[in-house]
């Protein structure tokens, strides 16, 4: 089942939540929505799903299939919608919750009390709480509760999955584990899925595809892989992940960044012209000696060996902060201390430049 | 907590004291002698002062009155807590503070307001002449009366409770495919019960023993109008005590039951909330 938004756009009051937002998702795609907070993600997926109406339009519309479902309730979408906060029934018990969505069906159509029984045991199965089905939600971890909203959501066959920041109420390690086992579901059940998150690595992790949101506006989308080395904007860079930035501006057609001149590919501007140079704290090295590339005097402030990676922070000598990640391999070879007068040099970086003033 | 324990001994003992020579001067005290001038003359008389035809229908009408007034304040309180606590409009915090008039406004004041409305010089007094209606020193001044008097008790004690419970499980509802009525039926309503069913009772315990609006619309005709709070007055100025306290007696009953019924709804929703709060600390 496919999804197609067509401009789309929503204030509330003053606040303008949504601008003319396109957005189209494949059958059977997960895409995760990726944006601060206030950037409109939220207010998109609840468009999709019938819970919100988006401004008049005569030019916006929701597709699934190619088919307008503008007009029609959420119920009638077939939608499952999983909340942030659960939104478990908190006066029915886990079972009841699973089947409520069939049980409210019209007469006609409604299962029979065997085929519900039968349809929440197998719900119960592939979350893994079968042995907790007569509990109340609050009986449950965050865990539970979100994976019983998510059977709840399933239990009306939907023909898409709406995830609202479905993790963003758990800690650190359940997060993980529920990340992983979504992707494993996902690709168990291929339902079309749109994800909202403002944690970039679990959108990163997840999905197939991100769109990456900001002031009510689609900024970038792309395969993780694009979205994360090849960012279209700086926003995009700097909400990806960690970033050293610089200030510069353009001197004799070349970025200049204090000590440092970065040939640079992008377009034609003018001497005094604002740049910005971002690298991630991967893409900085660390050396005693001048090694040819374009490098930063600096000295070491602090060594921090204790994880995957060893991460070191050093001052500039224009007092700026930088951040460096090395395999503890090549953290040994390049033996450095705190308060060493060592060399940074760019493995890699991205320079963008101020806007045109229109 | 730890402050108080430190306190000296003396101290503790006179607070306490005090606190209970008050409690049985000016609550136990009443109540006992209510039931001891009931039972002066034995339990023959104590009887025989409900099977007169004035105290039956008294009671008649106290019960017809809160049988009215409590179902409409029900769905009044309902309906008010549903609109303000899932919608957001103009004009809503003066709804929430309107709300509240009844139980800023001397009864005797309510009372007025309603003679003056319908009352043979009020308002709509000419019209209701022409149509052979009466309201006032009639029942339905009473049962207005009432109304006015008790509609804040369910909608103060749901709306609290319904603002804080958010409409995230109302949608959740919606998207699985139920009716407004469904949603309603199957997770606003069982959410509020306990709340709904205190504010009941608080409501219901008002409008049988409400005195001063009623008093005012009610004319005092016996037999006919009055209620039983208006009756124990009757008896009382008429000097027949064993009557009157007799009749009192059905209200302080009321009063005890209510205190009953309020103390264990009261643990009731207060474990629920413990439960969620326990829970949420345990797992989140």
């Amino acid at each position: 089942m496919s999804i197609e938004a067509r401009n789309i756009s929503k204030s509330f009051g003053s606040f303008q939540a949504l601008r003319k937002v396109n957005l189209k998702v494949n059958d059977g795609e997960l895409v995760a929505l990726l944006g601060p907070s206030g950037s409109g993600k939220t207010t998109l997926l609840r468009i999709i799903s019938g819970l919100e109406e988006a401004d008049p339009d005569s030019s916006s519309a929701i597709l699934f299939n190619g088919e307008d479902v503008t007009a029609s309730r959420a119920g009638q979408r077939r939608v499952g919608f999983v909340f942030q906060h659960y939104a478990l029934f908190r006066n029915m018990s886990v079972f009841e919750n699973i089947a409520f969505g069939l049980r409210v069906r019209p007469r006609r159509v409604r299962p029979s009390e065997s085929a519900v029984r039968a349809k929440v045991q197998e719900l119960l199965k592939l979350i893994h709480l079968e042995g907790l089905a007569e509990r109340a939600p609050s009986q449950l971890s965050g865990g539970q509760r979100q994976r019983v909203a998510l059977a709840r959501a399933l239990a009306i066959e939907p023909k898409v999955l709406l995830l609202d920041e479905p993790f963003g109420a758990l800690d650190a390690k359940v997060r993980h584990s529920l990340r992983s086992w979504l992707r494993r579901l996902h690709d168990e059940i291929h339902v079309t899925s749109i994800l909202v998150t403002h944690d970039q690595e679990e959108a990163l992790e997840v999905a197939d595809r991100v769109v990456v949101m900001r002031d009510g506006r689609i900024e970038q989308e792309g395969t993780p892989d694009e979205v994360y080395h090849r960012p279209t904007s700086e926003f995009v860079m700097d909400f990806m992940g960690n970033v050293n930035l610089f200030h510069g501006r353009i001197e004799d057609g070349k970025a200049v960044f204090g000590p440092l001149v970065w040939d640079h590919s992008g377009g034609e501007f003018p001497d005094g012209h604002g740049a910005r140079l971002f690298a991630r704290p991967f893409e900085l090295d660390i050396s005693h000696e001048q090694n040819g590339r374009p490098s930063l005097r600096a000295r070491v402030t602090r060594v921090q060996s204790a994880g995957a990676q060893v991460r070191i922070e050093l001052n500039s000598e224009s007092g700026q902060t930088m951040h460096v990640e090395m395999p503890h391999a090549r953290f040994r070879e390049r033996s450095v201390a705190p308060k060493d007068e060592v060399f940074v040099s760019f493995l890699d970086g991205r320079v963008f430049f101020e806007e045109r003033k229109q | 907590m730890e402050a108080a324990r430190r306190d000296p001994r003396w101290l503790r003992v006179l607070l306490i004291s005090i606190t209970l020579l008050f409690l049985g001067l000016f609550l136990f005290l009443p109540l006992v002698t209510v039931f001891l001038e009931a039972l002066r003359k034995g339990l023959g008389a104590y009887f025989a002062s409900f099977k007169e035809p004035a105290a039956r229908s008294a009671i008649l009408l106290t019960l017809v009155t809160a049988a009215i007034s409590v179902p409409c304040n029900l769905l009044f309180g309902l309906t008010a807590s549903w609109a303000i606590a899932k919608f957001e409009f103009k004009g809503k915090n003066i709804l929430i503070t309107l709300i509240d008039l009844p139980f800023a406004v001397s009864p005797v004041i309510s009372g007025l307001i309603f003679v003056l409305l319908f009352g043979a010089q009020g308002w709509f007094g000419p019209w209701l002449t022409a149509h052979h209606m009466h309201v006032i020193f009639a029942v339905p001044g009473i049962v207005l009366a009432t109304i006015f008097i008790t509609f804040p008790f369910v909608a103060r004690e749901i709306i609290p409770l319904m603002q804080e419970q958010d409409t995230d499980e109302e949608y959740a509802a919606m998207s699985l495919g139920a009716s407004g009525w469904q949603t309603f039926w199957r997770v606003t309503l069982p959410n509020v019960k306990w709340a709904l069913l205190y504010g009941v009772v608080l409501c219901n315990a008002r409008a049988m023993g409400e005195f001063g609006a009623v008093s005012v619309v009610s004319g005092h005709i016996r037999g006919k109008t009055n209620t039983i709070p208006l009756h124990v007055e009757i008896l009382y100025n008429e000097y027949n005590f064993v009557a009157a306290f007799a009749v009192a007696s059905l209200l302080a009953l009321l009063a005890l039951v209510t205190l009953v019924a309020k103390t264990a709804l009261e643990a009731r929703i207060r474990r629920v909330a413990h439960d969620a709060a326990a829970a949420e600390e345990t797992f989140a």
